[in-house]
């Protein structure tokens, strides 16, 4: 084959012929926009690359993806991906994924993906509404929350993605923001970069039956105080003027004031690399209103891989049991000759 | 009562013997289908052709003693060619009273019945429903009955070993087996063979079972109560070299041979299912084979894990039983439209729902037909015995990958576990399945179509890390030949059609139907799976006699032969013997407006050959 240079490709390459078919506003176009964008940044190959969705408004993503994709069924695009990751190390493999998708009815697979560390990168936009059913609650709806199928308000307890995550010892979890673009970007690549399972919680706006869902933290006048960028190394400092930060009162968070008393360093310090999960379940449990909520990368830690562990068997096997031969297997063992 | 008064020269008459049938059974923890396999594979290396059934319950271990707990293992083994492991039986071992209870029904009159006479107590007889102990009634007085002291006799044979009771007495299967082999005139080395490579990590175990199972074989050759053994010959199987072989391993091998002559890897998705998990177990053994085993965390992950690397280009499988099949719906139809090819094993178990989880039934092939929602066709297969598994495994894979189509094989808790002779084919000459993947395309090619068919219908499988060639599939409707999702409403019709077609083309690609006597006549009988068999044995009784009756025993379920409808209308009359309640007579009288008869039995067992007999010669009046 000739050495010549790989074309670059811009992310307007990345994309499909096919008329996009969200609703005008949708977050989800920024978050296609952002992949797209990163894809380019990275100068990933289209044809290695591989979007799974299940199903839902999220998961159409694949159609506007113009690398291989699977729209599969709803809930289980973990276990495809999971099939597909096993037997084909080579491609990277995105699931596509939103809060019913994932959550609901993909819970358990959900669940087993993350234990199992798969190197996958998982995507899950959260809208916390059913949006392609036309607005019931969903599992990460709030608890009251007032839609269709609960007219007197939703009596579940909501479910919170990044402690589930966490709990399921995901090896990277983080979380963005869709219109927060440049964030999401680095978030993004920063996920593809992470070699193990990558679990992104997107929070995103359905603008017909959710709007406004995310507003305290994307309306320039509240977002400064009601989210926290995490940095690793760096002490958890959030506020317009950069003078409020979360400190451990015991086993729990507490928001204070710096000044009077208090330093940086008496805050928490971002630790990403810890392999205990407690400080990174810890900032998943911080939320709106009572705390500024964490975005950025949680947790970022090396892990064996499963898809690298079932074909490592396989190469043992074979160092071990010696080129595989099918007649002599047949003819092993107790056999007889009819003459 | 023998004849013979000097003890050391106790010479025995050897009865030959065209074919006999012999049951083991006792309680679940007894270890009968150890017993059972060691005599069948004993007879198989002896040169018999055999049948065998497994049959046990549903709990690992129910109540010791008690009637539900009875585990048995039946094998017919005949120096001619055999096709069911036997309806009555000639010699019967029962281990305890409700062994006895369960299975004595079975034994033919006159019949050998070995009992271990220590397990005969009070507490035993009564939780058998036992009034008074039948070794010291005259209630077997129609059997000649062997009353034989194992418990003890085998604690004896293994003194002096420092063992402890339970583990003295968990030896005594091995005496059972010994007396068997005796009576049959087997040879005890491959038991020996097998004992010393089992146990190999426990010195005294091995040692306790080689002297129980040689006390068994001494007390039979020895004792004055045994006045004659039998012998039978060798079968005239085809020459060959064979092994004995259960179906599920059948299948097993047959997948991972599937693979190597297409030269895929293969990829399992499965989930834990009786009667299927066998071959889960099995395919696990054997990664140095590019087998890759994932047991997922549902039946559904199983098969959508199983696609995932269909569409990544390898060997798909997904493996279960009935429920677990339920459970795949989704995604089965789902691999129907994305037109991979996939293969779906289902290993048949009685339903519906939990059912009978042990026992056999074929109630699943409208299921397999029907079982998903809107038009979704699938072609569906099915075995016939346990070594037919290993040729229908390569014929399915053959099928998915040149039609593009996932594929259901079916087979049953009566195959799966059941064994026979294979004879061992040279992996040289099986044909390999020729598969292709189209190659990379250039930005100046005209743009790849994913749904772009063949002559048969088949769309190209372009597996991801071909450049050029990047689509998307998914469960929306497909524009024809672009593969993009499309809403029209006669493209929807024109793609539901052209499946349905692509799987109806099947019928050209394999074998015509063929019959088992002449091409028509009074009664025609039809059948599928498991119950092969037990059809081809009464047919061919029956033709033995002068009757005009013929057999079709179908493979192919979906789409049927394409000369089927040509058959059945050659015959005054069509039965259709089932194990369910007229499945496949629906579907054939649905097909072929042809007025079968079924013969239905959904008990958990399979048909004896009589059945098949009386009901035929009912249709022949």
């Amino acid at each position: 084959m000739a050495s010549a240079e790989l074309p670059v490709l811009k992310p307007a390459d990345y994309g499909t012929d096919q008329d996009v078919r969200w609703c005008p506003g949708c977050g989800d176009y920024s978050i296609l926009a952002q992949m797209k964008k990163v894809m380019s940044n990275l100068n990933m190959s289209r044809e290695d690359t591989v979007f799974v969705s299940g199903i839902g408004c999220s998961s159409r993503f694949p159609y506007y993806m113009n690398t291989y994709g699977m729209h599969s069924v709803h809930g289980r695009a973990p276990a495809f991906a999971t099939g597909l990751k096993s037997s084909r190390q080579d491609l990277t493999v995105f699931v596509i994924t939103g809060d019913g998708d994932a959550l609901s009815i993909g819970g358990n697979h959900l669940m087993h993906v993350l234990r199992r560390n798969v190197n996958l990168n998982i995507i899950l936009f959260n809208n916390r509404i059913y949006g392609l059913t036309k607005g019931q609650y969903s599992p990460t709806s709030e608890k009251g929350k007032i839609t269709k199928s609960t007219p007197m308000g939703a009596i579940d307890n909501p479910i919170h993605p990044l402690s589930v995550a966490i709990s399921c010892e995901a090896t990277f979890v983080a979380r963005s923001i869709d219109v927060y673009i440049k964030h999401l970007a680095d978030t993004l690549e920063r996920a593809v970069a992470h070699k193990g399972v990558s679990f992104v919680e997107v929070y995103q706006n359905c603008n017909v039956f959710n709007d406004g869902a995310y507003k305290w933290a994307t309306d320039k006048d509240t977002k400064a105080d009601t989210v926290l960028e995490l940095e690793h190394g760096k002490p958890l400092i959030f506020g317009k003027d950069r003078d409020k930060g979360i400190r451990l009162n015991g086993m729990t968070p507490e928001v204070v004031e710096l000044g009077k008393g208090i330093s940086e360093d008496d805050l928490l310090f971002h630790d990403e690399k810890t392999n205990d999960p407690t400080l990174a379940y810890l900032l998943t449990r911080m939320s709106h209103p009572e705390f500024p909520e964490p975005i950025g990368v949680l947790r970022d830690v090396d892990a064996p891989c499963y898809d690298d562990a079932i074909n490592y068997q396989v190469q043992q096997a074979k160092q071990s049991r010696g080129e595989a031969s099918l007649d002599k297997l047949f003819n092993s063992g107790d056999t007889w000759v009819v003459e | 009562m023998s004849t013979t008064t000097d003890e050391t020269t106790v010479v025995k008459e050897i009865q030959p013997l065209e074919e006999a049938t012999v049951r083991f059974c006792g309680d679940s923890g007894d270890g009968m289908q150890l017993a059972g396999t060691q005599f069948s594979n004993t007879s198989a290396l002896a040169g018999n052709d055999i049948a065998t059934f497994p049959d046990f319950p549903a709990e690992i271990r129910a109540p010791r003693g008690t009637l539900a707990g009875v585990s048995g293992f039946q094998i017919h083994f005949a120096s001619h060619d055999i096709f069911t492991p036997g309806e009555t039986v000639d010699a019967l071992v029962a281990m305890n009273p409700a062994a006895l209870k369960t299975n004595l029904g079975d034994l033919k009159k006159n019949g050998v019945l070995i009992l271990n006479s220590n397990a005969f107590d009070k507490k035993a007889l009564g939780q058998a429903g036992y009034e008074s102990n039948p070794i010291e009634d005259d209630s077997l007085s129609g059997y000649q009955v062997f009353s034989v002291p194992m418990t003890s006799m085998t604690r004896g044979a293994v003194d002096g070993l420092d063992l402890s009771v339970k583990e003295a007495d968990r030896c005594r299967n091995f005496f059972a087996m010994g007396l068997v082999f005796w009576l049959y005139g087997r040879s005890m080395e491959p038991t020996l063979r097998f004992i010393e490579a089992k146990f190999s990590k426990l010195p005294a175990i091995a040692e306790a079972n080689r002297r129980a199972l040689k006390a068994g074989y001494n007390f039979g050759e020895t004792t004055d109560a045994f006045r004659s053994s039998y012998s039978v010959e060798k079968a005239k199987l085809p020459p060959g070299k064979y092994r004995n072989m259960t179906g599920n391993q059948a299948l097993a091998w047959g997948l991972i041979s599937a693979a190597q002559l297409s030269d895929k890897k293969l990829f399992l998705g499965s989930y834990p299912i009786t009667p299927a998990s066998d071959i889960l177990h099995e395919l696990s053994k054997y990664k140095n084979y590019n087998v890759l085993t994932f047991q997922a965390e549902d039946e559904i992950a199983a098969v959508c894990a199983a696609i995932g690397a269909a569409y990544g280009g390898e060997m798909a499988l997904t493996t279960t039983s009935g429920p677990g099949m339920a459970l795949k719906g989704e995604a089965m139809g789902l691999a129907m439209m994305l037109e991979l090819p996939l293969v779906i094993v289902d290993v048949q178990r009685g339903g519906p729902s939990t059912g009978l989880p042990t026992k056999t039934e074929q109630a699943d092939l409208l299921q397999a037909m029907f079982g998903r929602n809107g038009e979704s066709p699938l072609p569906i297969i099915a075995a016939r015995s346990p070594a037919d598994c290993f040729d229908v495994a390569i014929e399915a894979w053959r099928i998915a990958t040149r039609f593009m189509t996932p594929i259901v094989i079916l087979t049953d808790g009566y195959i799966a576990n059941g064994s026979e002779p294979w004879r061992i084919p040279n992996m040289a000459d099986l044909p390999k399945i020729e598969v292709t993947h189209p190659g990379p395309r250039s930005e100046d090619d005209p743009p790849f179509l994913a749904y772009q068919r063949n002559e048969e219908l088949a769309r190209p499988w372009a597996i991801p890390g071909t450049p050029g060639l990047m689509h998307r599939v998914g469960g929306l409707e497909k524009q024809d030949g672009t593969g993009n999702v499309s809403y029209d409403p006669q493209n929807h019709h024109h793609m539901v059609l052209t499946r349905a077609k692509k799987v109806a083309n099947i019928a050209e690609a394999v074998p015509p139907q063929e019959v088992m006597g002449a091409e028509s006549g009074k009664v025609l009988v039809v059948s599928w799976g498991g119950t092969y068999g037990s059809c081809r044995t009464a047919v061919a009784r029956l033709q033995a006699q002068g009757q005009s009756v013929s057999h079709a025993h179908l493979r192919y379920l979906n789409p049927f032969p394409r000369n089927l409808g040509q058959l059945l209308g050659s015959f005054d009359k069509v039965l259709v013997p089932e194990l369910n309640l007229g499945q496949l007579r629906m579907l054939l009288r649905d097909k072929y407006l042809v007025d079968a008869v079924g013969l239905n039995k959904v008990q958990g067992k399979p048909f004896t050959t009589t059945e098949i007999a009386e009901k035929i010669e009912s249709m022949l009046m």
